[in-house]
Order: C-alpha cells, then structure tokens, then sequence
C-alpha cells in the first residue's frame, strides 16, 4: 500500500487489528465505568461531570476508530485531496443535524412535560386499583410509560 | 463526446489547451476508477441513511423522561456464560464486545483479501476472504441470538419495550400487599415479566400470577405483564410501567438495517469469492480491484456498527 513495503503493509494490518481490539475494550470498560459496574470509581456516577466526561470519551473513542477504519483499511490516506473532500466533507455537515435534533428531541421532552405538569393529579398518578378490584383495561392504560412517572422540572 | 472533438472545439475557442485541463475528460481527477470513486459515494448515500436513523434515536431518548439501561438489557450471553462465577448472573456488554471484536477481526482479514490481491494472488484471496465470510456469519449468528433472546425470553417487541427505567428510589411490595425489604434507586433498571413463563434472566422462580387483574402486590394486565408494585419515598403506590415505546422499534430497525447489510456483505463475499477462484479477476490485471471495491463495503459496515455499538451500546 502506498510506498510500503509487502512485510511492512502487513504489519501494519495487524498493528490496526490490536489498535481496534484494544480501543473497543478501553470504550467497554469506559462504558461500564460510567454505569457504575466498576467498584472503586462507583462513587464518581453521582456527579454529573463524571457522567459527561465518560460519554465524551466515548465519542472521542469511536470518531478515532472511524478515522483509523476510513484512512488505514479503506485506504482513504492514500486517495487524492479531492476524492477525500468531496466523501468526508458532506458527513461533517452532520454535526449540525446531530445539535439541532438532539436540541428538537430534549424540546418535544420539555413540552410533554409541560403538558403533563397542566394535568389533573388524577390523570398523572398511574394504575392503581383498589385491592381485589380488577382492571377492565389495564394494557391500555399501563402501555403509555411516559404517563406513570411524573416529570422532571 | 470524444477527446479529439473536444480538443477541436477548444482551438476554435483561442489558444485554451484542453488537453490541460481536468474538465475536458479522459483524464480523472480523483486518479482512481470509476467503480471505486462509486461505492465511495454509494457509501456516502449509505452514511446518510444510518445517520439519520442513528439521529432519530438520539431525538427520542432525548425526548424521553427515561431510556432502558443498556447495561442492563444487554447483560446477558449464550450457554449461561453470564452465569459463571466471575459474572454472577449479569455480564454486561460482554455478548456485544465479543460481537465487535468478530467484526473488526473480519475487517482485518479483509484487508489481508485486498492486499493479496494486488499482488495477483489469487489463493491468498481466496483464502482471506473465506476468513471474512466466516467472520461475517459469525456475526450475523450472535446477532440471531441477541434477538431470539430479547424476543423470546424478555418479550421485546417493536411495540413492547418491557425494559423500564426508576426514575425515583423505592421499595417493592410483598405478594400480600405489605412493604418488603427490596428496595431500589433512581436510574435502575428493571424487566417486565410475564406470566407463566421463565424469567428472561434464567432465575427461573415461578410467578405467583396466573391471570390478568389486579392484585395487592402487583398489576397483571392483559397481555400477561406482571408490573410489580412499589411505594416511593413520598409514599404513593405505583406499579412498574413499560419502557419507552420507542426503545424496540429502534433497537430491532437500526440493528435489523445493519444486519442486513452484514447478510448481503456475506451474499456478496461469497459471489466474489467464488469468482475470485475461478480466475475471472486475475484476467481483468487489475489488481483485483472488484475485491478492493468489496472490502470498502465491508470495512463500510464495520465503521457503521462503531456507531451503533456506541450509540444502543456503551452510551
């Protein structure tokens, strides 16, 4: 590949196989670090910092893996300026779709919650039945999950 | 229109020299193939369509008061590995790692396959590429079992999202009604049994429910659902909801969109393969350029499960 030796290309096929290996156990045990399985950082989970700079890495984590699968196994590296521009540029415009419905989606949570907060106390409390009194139509009812727990302010 | 039309035009036009030019044509800018600068922008038209999906998921959770916890959903493994000792009945993210892991290898063999064939070896590819359609089969079968388990045993469905989220502490109730000493927080996650069958961890106790209704120390509704019962801090009995609708239809469609993509890169590995072998390739002496165009593909599906991994996944 490029001006690489065959040996060379090879060895460097392999470097790319521990490379990902490695970066996919690393975002793991991120993850799970994040979710509190790992004992002694259990306690950082109640901070919010600590969440969000766990999901950061994350996302830094797999944009490099992106980069290294594009530019190392897709030979990207070794394509003209213009071929690279013209695939990669249109992805970046992305970022912008990601911000604004990530923005619409925490909107359509803020006006559901809205709306929840002008409804009655009744309609807001759950299913609950008197005892030994049996629901006519309880699926219909408890399949709204959104309708159980009360927002958050 | 040909080289020499063109060129015949241009010294009407002056002294332009069309010859130097990268809009006369016969000459590509991009110094590559056609069939290569195409699955290039294939693969960009391919982008966008899991891009979207991907940002439809990330709208709804951001929308949602609450979202299943993956950790939680995907902790378990075939043959009871979740059970071992050092899992202890959970072994979050293991399955999926391990899913990852099969992609990458099968990316790497691919890149092998590619290699090989520009060097013109046409046993070398063959060889490499049975690797990757191995590889890719192995996938697909984790991926069959993923669903078969979430189906099956926890009664997911594109409607049904039986993973639910606390959104505040709690403790459950007894059978009989009264307070128990199981308590839970705020972020936790359960999973809606049914009646009369196993639990989808493999605990395996028998309900105590058999008929929909509404009991002291849970609600069964139609569908069979137990929703256990709990008292807040605040005192108020609640019933255990469903998870947010949406959770499934994403899961089964964007993880569905990606396996099939994974099942026709197998189709496809393996039509090349067979051509591959039968020399069609080493005629054309172009460096095997169809399997090159085929590992884009595949290197391709591979980027895209880095995103879903990290999306369904580890966030």
């Amino acid at each position: 590949m490029g001006n690489l030796s065959y040996e060379d290309s090879i060895k460097r096929v392999y470097f790319g196989l521990k490379l990902l290996a490695a970066v996919t156990l690393i975002e793991v045990l991120i993850s799970l670090a994040g979710k509190g399985h790992i004992g002694f950082l259990k306690g950082l989970t109640n901070y919010k910092w600590f969440l969000i700079l766990v999901g950061l890495a994350l996302i830094l984590f797999s944009l490099y893996k992106a980069y290294f699968i594009i530019y190392e196994f897709m030979h990207m590296k070794y394509e003209t300026p213009g071929l690279r521009w013209s695939v990669l540029l249109p992805m970046g415009l992305l970022i912008w779709a990601i911000i604004a419905f990530f923005n619409e989606g925490s909107a359509w949570g803020n006006a559901r919650a809205e709306y929840k907060s002008h409804t009655t106390e009744e309609q807001k409390l759950p299913t609950i039945y008197p005892v030994g009194e049996s629901p006519t139509k309880a699926s219909d009812e408890l399949e709204l999950p959104l309708d159980v727990h009360e927002p958050k302010h | 229109m040909s080289v020499d039309t063109l060129t015949h035009s241009a010294h009407g036009a002056g002294d332009y020299n069309a010859s130097e030019s990268n809009w006369a044509g016969a000459k590509s800018p991009f110094k590559t193939s056609y069939g290569k600068i195409m699955i290039w922008y294939f693969l960009l038209s391919d982008a966008f369509t899991f891009a979207s999906f991907l940002i439809a998921y990330g709208a709804l959770r951001f929308s949602s008061p609450s979202w299943p916890v993956p950790d939680f959903v995907f902790s378990t493994a075939p043959f009871g590995i979740h059970n071992l000792p050092i899992f202890g009945g959970k072994a979050p993210l293991i399955f999926v790692t391990f899913m990852s892991f099969l992609l990458i290898a099968s990316s790497v063999t691919m890149v092998r396959a590619v290699q090989e064939g520009h060097r013109e070896n046409k046993n070398g590819v063959v060889f490499w590429m049975i690797l990757t359609i191995i590889g890719g089969l192995g996938f697909l079968g984790c991926q069959a079992w993923e669903w078969a388990n979430l189906i099956g045993k926890e009664h997911m469905t594109i409607t049904t999202d039986p993973f639910g989220t606390y959104t505040e502490s709690g403790t459950y109730l007894n059978e009989d009604g009264t307070l128990s000493s199981e308590t839970f927080e705020a972020g936790e996650g359960y999973l809606l049994h049914k009646i009369g069958a196993g639990h989808g961890d493999d605990t395996g106790h028998a309900s105590p429910y058999h008929k929909a209704g509404n009991y002291p120390g849970a609600v069964v509704d139609d569908k069979g659902f137990i929703h256990r019962k709990y008292k807040t801090a605040d005192g108020v009995v609640k019933s255990q909801a469903f998870g947010p609708k949406a959770f499934g239809a994403l899961f089964f469609f964007i993880t569905g969109f990606h396996g099939f993509h994974v099942f026709t890169g197998v189709i496809f590995l393996i039509i090349i393969c067979i051509n591959v072998a039968s020399g069609l390739y080493m005629k054309r002496k172009n460096g095997h350029e169809m399997v090159e165009k085929m590992g884009l593909y595949w290197h391709f599906v591979d980027l895209v499960w880095v995103f879903v991994f990290l999306a369904f996944y580890l966030l």
